[in-house]
Formats: C-alpha cells, structure tokens, sequence
C-alpha cells in the first residue's frame, strides 16, 4: 500500500489524472454554459460523441491533430445548434432533445464509421497527442476555460446575458436583448467546448470507437448539478473523478488486492456518497431552467 | 423537497413577454410535473396529428440519410416493410424487442407521472437480469413450472424494485436529485454485476452464467424460431395494470396529483415522500420485470450485457407513447419494428442507419406537439 502512496505523488501520475479529467472537465463546463442559460444539457453524451468522432475524422483526413481538435469543436457547435433548434426554435421539451440527440449520436456515428470507413466499431488511425500535457492544446484549453469561463460570466456582456436569460429572462425582454439570442450564443460556446472535450477521447488515443464516450456526458452534467452551476467546482468535481479513475489504474498496474469491477466504480459511489451526506444541491439551479 | 427542484419557484413569472408557455404547468413545477404536463395525452385528435407530422418528418429524414449513403429510398423502405411482415422470424423479433421496451417504457412512464425522472430504468434492468438469473440458477433442476416461474419473476421484480427504491429514498430524505443518483446507479450496478459475474457466476471463461432451472424456462411464441416468448404476457399484463391504476383508483389520482403539483397534492393530505418512493419502487419493478423477457424467455442464464439498451430506449417509448400505456405498447413496437426491420434490410443499408432513425423518431415525435399546439392556438 506504501508503494501506492508514492506512486500518487509523482508527475506522472498527477499528469494522468489531468489528462483523464479533460473531456469531463471541458463538458461539464460547457453543460454549465448552457444550463446557466436556461437550457437543460442532457446531450453533453452526444456533443463528446460527435466530437470526438469528427476529430478523429479530421485528424484522419488531415494528417494534423490540431485541426482534429478543430473539428471536435465545430462537431460539438452543430449539436448545439441542433439542440437549441429543435427545442426553442420548434419548442420541443429539452429533456427529450437531449435524450434523442444522444440515441441518434450512439447511432450516427457508427453509421458514419460504416458509411465514411466502411468499419463497424473503430476509425482508421488518427494523429494523436499521445500522453503528452505540454504539448496537447486541449489541457492548454482546459486551464484557460477553467479561468476564462468564470470570469466571463461574471463580467462580460455574454456572460451578464446569459445570466439573465436563465435567471429572469423578462428582466431581459424589458432591455430589449432576446433571450433566445443568448441562449443561442450560451449554448454554441457550451457546445464547443463540449466537442472539443470529445476530440480528447479520440486525439488522447489516436482514432475513434463507437462508444467511446460511455456515459461520461452524463457524469459531467451530474457534476454541474452537484457544483451548483458553477463551472470552476465543476471542473473540481470531475478532477475528483479523473483521481478515482486514475487510482482504479494504479490499483491494477500495482496488484493492490481489489478487485477492479468496484474501484471502477469508484467515482459513481463517491458522487453518490456526497449527494446522501450533501443532501442535493445547496444552490438552486437557473430560475427558468428548462421552462422555455 | 421544493429545494431541489430544479425550476425553483420563479419570483415575478419567469414566463415574460414573448415567452408565453406552450403549456399549463403550474409555476414552481419540477422537471418531472413539466414533462408529465407535455407529454400526457391532451386529445386524441391532436395526438393523431401529431403523430402523423412525426411519421412523416422521420421518413423524410431517414430517407435523406438512405440517399446520403447512396441507395433509393423507395426500395428500402419497401423492402423493410415487406421483408419484416412476410418473415415471421423478424415478426417474432419485433415481438420481443418490443415486450421489454413496453416493460421499461411504463417504468419511465409511472415515475414520470408522479414527476420524478428516472434515467435509471437501466439499471433497474440489470438489477433483474441478476436477481432474476441467480434465483433461476439456484433452485432445483427439478423444480415444476408452477413454482419456478413465480420465483423467478418475483425475483426479477423485486431487484428492480430495490434499485428504484433506493432512487425514491434518497430522493426523499437526502433530497437526493433522482436524475444524478439514477445515473450513478446504472454505473454502480453493472459494475457490481461484472464484478459478481466473473468472482460467482461466469463458467468457465465466458461471460455466461449457470442456466436457469428448466422449470423456470417461458415457453417460445414460435415465430419461426424467434426469440419472441411468453414474457409478452407479463408486459400485456403490466400496460392492463398500470392503466387500471392509473384511471381507475384513488392511488392512481394520488400519484399524478403529485406529479401534477406536489405541492397541491400536500395540502389534500397526501403524503408526497411516500406516494414518490412507492411509485419509484414500482417503477424500479417495471423495469425489473423486463429481465424475464431476456433471462427466462431467451437466454436462460445470466450473461455480460443481457438487455443493454433497452432501459435508455424505454425513455424513449415512453414519451413517443405519450405516457399513457396504450401508447407505450404502440411506441414500444414502432421501436421494436426498427430495431428488426433494419437487420432486415442489413444487406442494403448499414443496420446503424436505423439505430440513428430511432433518435430521429424521438426528435419529431417531441417537435411535432408542440407544432400542432401552436398551429391550433393560431387558428
């Protein structure tokens, strides 16, 4: 267990752990972009999906990671702008959107896997950023979004709309600003980096496979409920996950006697655990939350 | 509990100008009561119309995505129809897919009625596929029918009411948001059937566990060797159930009170943390039950995977159904009739291009109300 111990403070460990906690993170961020809007995020699953298919995609087309991550965000903006579409534009129930949008994501890109690689569950090779931190620009993009996001919902007119638009969004009818407008503009960035989140899960390995989000959508937007829709405890909160991920894999590649089924279960118990002690949410969600 | 909700009560009317609501949930109502309000059938009219948009927005958009993978729409979607009805295997097929979507889509459904959204209907399911299968591998392979098949199916249900119950639980007590635990729980409990799969039951070096008592086995539909079998009676009987009770019986008035407005529903006595953590341990064996679709009617064993899926699609038949269980039968063999009818046409066009069909269906279904909503309010 001592050797456990050890093997936790190293760099390499602490760069793994960051390097997991990357699409959580990005998607947990930008479901609480969208939520903070007013507009339930249930198809954070289908944004890392679609993204990180389209940057392997790109990746693959391109020779250039780089513009593979570029891809993954304009992949994460479409769902978005779908999502926003259909359930503001055609008033159909959020809920239900984020429900299809990730069935149709599960199905989508393995049609698109068969349809564009003839392949049933994996894409050809993509360029990839391997294990490195330095050098891969969605951590780089993570830390800045970490500081940026915050702050610009704090102090900036986009944010200020955005705000309002899931607070009181009368008070912003009365000022003349559209609320749709900035749940539109609220949700694209939230889609971005959403996608850009995904393109982590395809460009971190080097290529795509069906389902290779597994859920992990759903892991972030629980996170966003748990920090009270503050995206930098967010991104806390599924730093903690990648933690308990990453000692899941030091477990087994030490032997520690346990079995690996459960330590993989451990963040979905932590976050249960602190939901029963917690007791829910201390800060109540967005006022119009889901309402439009 | 109004703490937890996520729409908290708005001061002022959230609904400003220009944002009038497209329907009349009461102001402060939770997530659940939202949808219940939505999606609870309104007129069948109105519904039938609805429908009809639906249908035909997802032919047309499953038919583009036909042209975009080179073939002619016309002859595929004839080919589906045609190569599904005359060949009772795929009918079959359709049959038994479709008993379990009915089973998962009611346990959404009820939960949804009493305003509570539970995601978890997967891992509700899993739940019983491991009851269901251990209890079935324990007994005597003696053991008659007429205990067996009790057993089994008691147990089946009983591990999904264990899981759902624990969502209502801690939903009301810790005020727990059902949406998070739920999530959680699927994770934890497929985790947890791994784990006893490979220490207790896989065989051997597979993903397959002891086989169930003979006497536990459901008898086949036939359906030219389909896996369609007598499980279906369970989800008949379930949708009749559900129906009766909610129609029917003050516990039925009870629970949609609760969805409608809990706390409208306090101040006529009802005791909404226990209406909300029954509903929530009968939802949990709804979806339970599904498991003897899979365990005693196909599979005879406890395998990795059995059923993955079909708790998540239960979401969807739910809705298309428009929660009313008639509905819900119906939705759950438009479901099931996709999922069959594209490894019908797999010869022609990639069977994903119907899973995504699926997500399509969803989508037009949830648009279309609305559009008629506001096309009659114009008129």
């Amino acid at each position: 267990m001592s050797s456990v111990l050890g093997m936790i403070f190293t760099l390499g460990f602490a760069t793994q752990v960051l390097r997991i906690a990357v699409p959580y993170a990005l998607a947990a961020m930008g479901g609480a972009v969208t939520e903070r809007s007013g507009v339930v995020d249930l198809a954070l699953e289908a944004k890392l999906l679609f993204g990180a298919f389209t940057a392997a995609a790109v990746g693959h087309a391109t020779g250039s990671a780089y513009l593979g991550v570029l891809g993954g965000m304009a992949a994460g903006l479409l769902v978005a702008a779908v999502q926003i579409g259909c359930s503001l534009w055609l008033g159909a129930d959020q809920v239900i959107v984020g429900v299809a949008l990730n069935v149709l994501a599960l199905g989508g890109t393995r049609f698109l896997l068969q349809l564009l690689f003839g392949e049933g569950a994996n894409s050809p090779p993509s360029p990839s950023f391997g294990s490195s931190v330095v050098g891969n620009p969605i951590v780089w993009l993570t830390i800045v979004a970490t500081i940026a996001v915050p702050f610009a919902l704090r102090r900036t007119r986009w944010g200020v709309r955005l705000r309002a638009a899931g607070d009181r969004p009368d008070a912003l009818v009365a000022v003349g600003v559209s609320p749709l407008r900035a749940r539109l503009a609220a949700g694209l960035v939230g889609g971005a980096l959403a996608g850009a989140g995904g393109a982590q899960l395809s460009l971190a390995v080097g290529g795509f496979s069906a389902d290779m989000s597994s859920g992990r959508g759903y892991i972030a937007l629980a996170m966003v409920i748990l920090s009270g829709w503050r995206p930098a405890w967010a991104v806390l909160a599924c730093l903690g996950v990648a933690f308990a991920e990453s000692l899941n894999i030091l477990f087994q590649v030490t032997n520690v006697e346990i079995s690996h089924e459960l330590a993989a279960l451990l963040p979905y118990l932590t976050t249960l655990a602190v939901l029963v002690i917690a007791g829910g949410a201390r800060r109540p969600p967005p006022r119009s939350l889901g309402q439009v | 509990m109004t703490g937890v909700d996520r729409t908290a009560p708005p001061s002022g009317g959230a609904a400003g100008p220009g944002h009038t609501p497209v329907v009349d949930a009461p102001p402060g109502a939770s997530l659940g009561s939202r949808l219940a309000h939505r999606f609870r059938a309104t007129g069948a009219r109105r519904e039938l119309q609805a429908a009809l948009i639906a249908l035909l927005a997802s032919i047309a958009i499953g038919s583009l995505l036909m042209l975009i993978a080179g073939k002619a729409p016309g002859h595929i979607w004839w080919a589906m129809i045609t190569r599904t009805a005359s060949d009772p295997y795929s009918l079959g097929q359709v049959l038994y897919k479709a008993t379990a979507l009915v089973l998962t889509g009611l346990s959404v459904s009820i939960a949804l009625d009493a305003g509570l959204f539970n995601i978890g209907a997967e891992g509700q399911l899993t739940a019983g596929v491991l009851g269901c299968a251990m209890v079935g591998a324990a007994l005597p392979p003696a053991t008659p029918a007429v205990i067996a098949i009790p057993i089994c199916v008691l147990a089946a249900a009983a591990a999904g009411a264990l899981v759902g119950g624990l969502i209502g639980v801690l939903r009301v007590t810790r005020g727990a948001h059902e949406v998070i635990t739920s999530i959680m729980l699927n994770a934890i409990v497929s985790g947890f059937a791994l784990y006893l799969g490979n220490r207790v039951i896989f065989r051997g070096g597979t993903t397959r566990g002891g086989a169930i008592a003979d006497g536990a086995q459901l008898p086949q539909l036939g359906f030219g060797g389909s896996s369609a079998n007598a499980a279906i009676l369970i989800a008949i009987l379930a949708a009749a159930a559900v129906w009766w009770l909610r129609a029917q019986t003050t516990w039925g008035q009870a629970w949609r009170a609760v969805g409608e407005s809990p706390a409208a529903a306090r101040t006529t006595g009802t005791s909404v943390g226990r209406v909300q953590i029954v509903v929530m341990i009968g939802s949990g064996a709804l979806a339970g039950l599904a498991a003897c679709n899979f365990v005693m009617g196909h599979k005879h064993a406890f395998e990795e995977g059995l059923g993955r899926g079909t708790g998540i699609l239960g979401i969807s038949a739910a809705l298309l159904g428009r929660m009313h269980p008639i509905g819900i039968v119906v939705a759950a063999l438009v479901i099931g009739f996709l999922q069959a009818g594209g490894l019908a046409v797999a010869d022609l066009v990639p069977k994903e291009l119907t899973e995504m069909l699926l997500g399509v269906v969803v989508l037009a279904v949830a648009a279309a109300g609305p559009y008629v909503r506001r096309a009659e309010a114009r008129a």
